[in-house]
């Protein structure tokens, strides 16, 4: 038994650190892609993995690509940079606080103490570095630490579908970014370097490497991120979770419904899927199918859990 | 074992400071009772040991032990919010280092006299929602009672399962220079502290975990479990197995860590008003698998916000329909609807005459002696000594609304001598009194600051008191104020076992 409210502060736990460890990783790459290279080789890397975030159009000269960083990682009025999304996930923490382990709330608190921290002392250019670290790990320790010391019944159950409902998304989003380009007329042909920074944002490149050999090629990259089966930060992955979740969910309230079968559908078509036909038919469509479907599930788990109407409630 | 040197009754007396001692350097003893030392500068014997460990510290490590409690409490994100602070919407509590000893026959006396207060405070609630013999006898002016800001008419004649009003009571208790407990004021609403008598606890056994094996500390961590058997109690006969849930304000509440604390340590849910709804007179709450009935609510929303079809329509905090519910007999309430008349501090003067009419005993815990200013004799006395007095607002807590005589201006008197006159039944006034100091660390060495006591004691089929509170500091130097609001902080509070 569990309170809706409760549900849905769980939820956005989940999704809100799983947004903000994806800006950070996508951030860390960006700025690792500067370095010891021409910037012009690098630029258009960088270019998407922001744009990707829906923060940029092409920023020009360092001194701007400085301050959308900073955006990114501690703009208060950006309700998805890093900082945002931690104390958010705090704050969800905060009112949900009986429903998750005293260990787990330390570690979103640590969390956010620390972030607050490095915010307040900026040193020198190691800050943002610094920060994507810190929130990286600092969300890996908190998962590692939900896992185990939180029953993994209902509430665990709404974490794991935020976390891989944001996910699905996101990895959507960034390999649009790259796949809009190799799309368009042959003088925007992307580099090999790019392909590995998409790898790299998904910290994918060493299992991409393990499985195709270090030979990088478009198509295996677009395949690897949507279709594997078994690395963690695929869309199939990433779906295969939240239909375990909402199966689960529907098990124990006996209030399925809407979701399962659009999860279900998603999760069917991304197994089976062929990454030829996908990219010889309209892959930016596909790509945005799969973010506008995942929101669709969020709609509907929102409407079956949390927001339902009272009237369809009432004991009779 | 003694102060090593100014052991300083006088402080002129005082003898260069020596490096073991180093640290009670600027200690003091004068009129007020000194929980760790007696008046001749020897340590009480139930404070020896502690002592002895504090002597064989150094300051640096003091401060060390600080700096660990101080990042347990913003770790464990134990914080209050401070109301009427744009900033720091967050604080941790100020935490005391050194524990608070109580010995187990002071502590005997305490409970007795806790058991005796609530029980009489029950009968009185009890009555004057019914039959009200204690106003047709006399004792309690009817208008006193009529004319109580928390007097609620709706539960005239309401039928409460086992007549339990308090089913949670903090009871402040002051010590005076002799060295005796008594009350300075219930808390019959909602009481809130209790989470810091266990999270101290907690952090002291963290920080000092010697001091522990040298003493019989009796243990408060089943508080969850008492809480949650008082509750159960409460439930309506015939639910046979109670759905129970806190209610809060929600997390701009300055309690609202108590609250998820509490619902933790009982693991029942924490709900706000919006999670809650009341169809054909029941209670539900909104959860993922549909509508659940709710049978107990342990509310930490004033009265007044509890239900806005009944009371503030204003009110987003409570439940509409609430009530009914509650009259109907299908929900309880701990605390009750309407308990914040046996805590105006108007009627407190009466206490001991309602635990004698009730129950023909005579009150072990005394009252502090109080003027009430609708008594012209009194009033004329007070305004009369207003520099000497403590002034009270009846409905108000939290140490707003108050005049402290000796610390105020001669502006403040006047103002709160138009006050007075203006509306005699809203103030009482009562002695400054120079209770208890305990040894606290300032960071620079240890000094004496007042402390008060608030031990919390639940009633449902019986009395249950968990042997501990919480003290209160008043951490600034010569303040008397210990209210987390004004500058107080709190410390660990051991009660011994024999």
């Amino acid at each position: 038994m569990l309170l809706s409210r409760a549900a849905d502060g769980l939820y956005w736990i989940a999704r809100y650190l799983e947004r903000a460890e994806h800006t950070a990783r996508l951030i860390e790459v960006g700025l690792d892609l500067g370095l010891g290279r021409p910037v012009a080789t690098t630029r258009g890397a960088a270019d998407r993995l922001y744009g990707s975030l829906g923060l940029s159009e092409v920023m020009q000269g360092p001194s701007a690509r400085a301050s959308l960083v900073a955006a990114a990682l501690f703009d208060p009025s950006n309700r998805n940079s890093v900082a945002s999304c931690v104390r958010a996930a705090r704050e969800n923490g905060r009112q949900v606080r009986e429903e998750i382990s005293s260990d787990m709330w330390e570690q979103l608190n640590a969390l956010f103490l620390a972030v607050r921290h490095i915010n307040a002392n900026p040193v020198g250019g190691s800050q943002p570095r610094s920060i994507c670290r810190t929130v990286i790990a600092g969300i890996h320790l908190f998962q590692g630490i939900t896992d185990a010391t939180m029953g993994h019944g209902e509430g665990w159950q709404y974490l794991q579908a935020g976390r891989f409902i944001e996910r699905a998304s996101s990895t959507a989003a960034v390999i649009d970014a790259f796949v809009a380009d190799q799309a368009m007329a042959e003088g925007a042909r992307l580099e090999q370097i790019d392909w590995v920074a998409l790898l790299r944002s998904c910290s994918a490149l060493e299992a991409y490497c393990r499985y195709y050999t270090a030979d990088v090629r478009p198509e295996r990259v677009t395949e690897f991120l949507l279709l594997s089966a078994d690395f963690p930060r695929s869309v199939r992955f990433a779906t295969s979770r939240i239909e375990s979740a909402l199966l689960a969910l529907a098990r124990v309230t006996g209030r399925g419904g809407r979701a399962d079968r659009l999860v279900g559908r998603l999760h069917s078509s991304l197994d089976y899927g062929q990454v030829d036909e996908i990219l010889n038919d309209d892959p930016r469509a596909y790509l945005a199918g799969i973010s506008s479907q995942c929101s669709l599930i969020h709609t509907a788990l929102h409407e079956s859990y949390v927001a339902y109407p009272i009237e369809s409630a009432i004991p009779a | 074992m003694s102060l090593p040197q100014p052991v300083a009754v006088d402080r002129r007396t005082a003898a260069p400071s020596s490096p073991p001692g180093a640290l009670f350097s600027s200690y003091w003893l004068d009129g007020a009772y000194d929980e760790m030392f007696d008046r001749t500068g020897q340590a009480r014997p139930q404070c020896r040991a502690l002592v002895e460990d504090l002597l064989a510290a150094s300051l640096p490590r003091l401060r060390q032990h600080q700096t660990e409690a101080d990042t347990a409490f913003l770790t464990q994100g134990i914080t209050f919010t401070v109301y009427g602070d744009e900033a720091g919407t967050e604080r941790i509590f100020p935490y005391d280092l050194l524990p608070r000893i109580i010995t187990a026959s002071e502590w005997a006396t305490v409970e007795r006299g806790l058991a005796q207060r609530l029980t009489a405070i029950n009968l009185f609630l009890r009555d004057i929602y019914h039959e009200e013999r204690i106003l047709a006898e006399g004792i309690v002016p009817r208008e006193l009672v009529y004319s109580c800001r928390h007097y609620r008419r709706e539960m005239r004649g309401v039928r409460i399962h086992r007549d339990t009003y308090v089913s949670i009571a903090g009871t402040d208790l002051v010590r005076l220079h002799d060295g005796q407990f008594v009350v300075l004021e219930d808390n019959l609403r909602v009481p809130s502290g209790v989470s810091y008598m266990l999270a101290n606890r907690e952090v002291m056994k963290r920080v000092f975990p010697g001091l522990f094996a040298r003493y019989n500390v009796s243990p408060v961590s089943d508080y969850g479990q008492a809480l949650l058997a008082t509750l159960r109690t409460l439930a309506p006969p015939s639910r046979t197995d109670p759905t129970l849930v806190v209610l809060t304000p929600g997390v701009g509440n300055s309690a609202y860590f108590e609250h998820a604390f509490l619902a933790r340590e009982m693991g029942v849910p924490l709900v706000e008003g919006r999670d809650l709804l009341t169809h054909d007179n029941a209670v539900y709450m909104r959860t993922t698998s549909g509508l659940r009935r709710v049978d107990v609510i342990y509310r930490r929303v004033d009265d007044d916000f509890l239900d806005p079809l009944a009371f503030r329509t204003d009110s987003r905090l409570g439940v509409p329909g609430l009530l009914n519910a509650y009259r109907a007999g299908n929900v309880s309430l701990a605390n009750a609807i309407g308990t914040g008349i046996a805590d105006d501090k108007a009627l407190y003067a009466y206490i001991p005459d309602i635990i004698r009419f009730y129950l023909s005993e005579d009150p072990v815990l005394p009252n502090v002696e109080t003027y009430l200013m609708s008594k012209p004799d009194d009033r004329r006395y007070a305004l009369d000594h207003l520099a000497e007095l403590v002034v009270k607002a009846v409905g108000e807590s939290g140490g707003y609304g108050m005049l402290i005589g000796p610390h105020s201006t001669a502006i403040e008197r006047e103002a709160f001598r138009n006050k007075i006159l203006a509306d005699p039944r809203n103030f009482i006034a009562q002695p400054t009194l120079a209770f208890s100091r305990a040894a606290c660390f300032t960071g620079e060495g240890i000094e004496p600051r007042h402390v008060d006591f608030r031990p919390y004691a639940l009633y449902g089929d019986r009395v249950r008191i968990v042997p501990g509170g919480l003290t209160r500091v008043a951490l600034r130097k010569g303040s008397l104020v210990v209210n987390s609001s004004q500058g107080g902080g709190s410390k660990d509070t051991w009660v011994l076992q024999d």
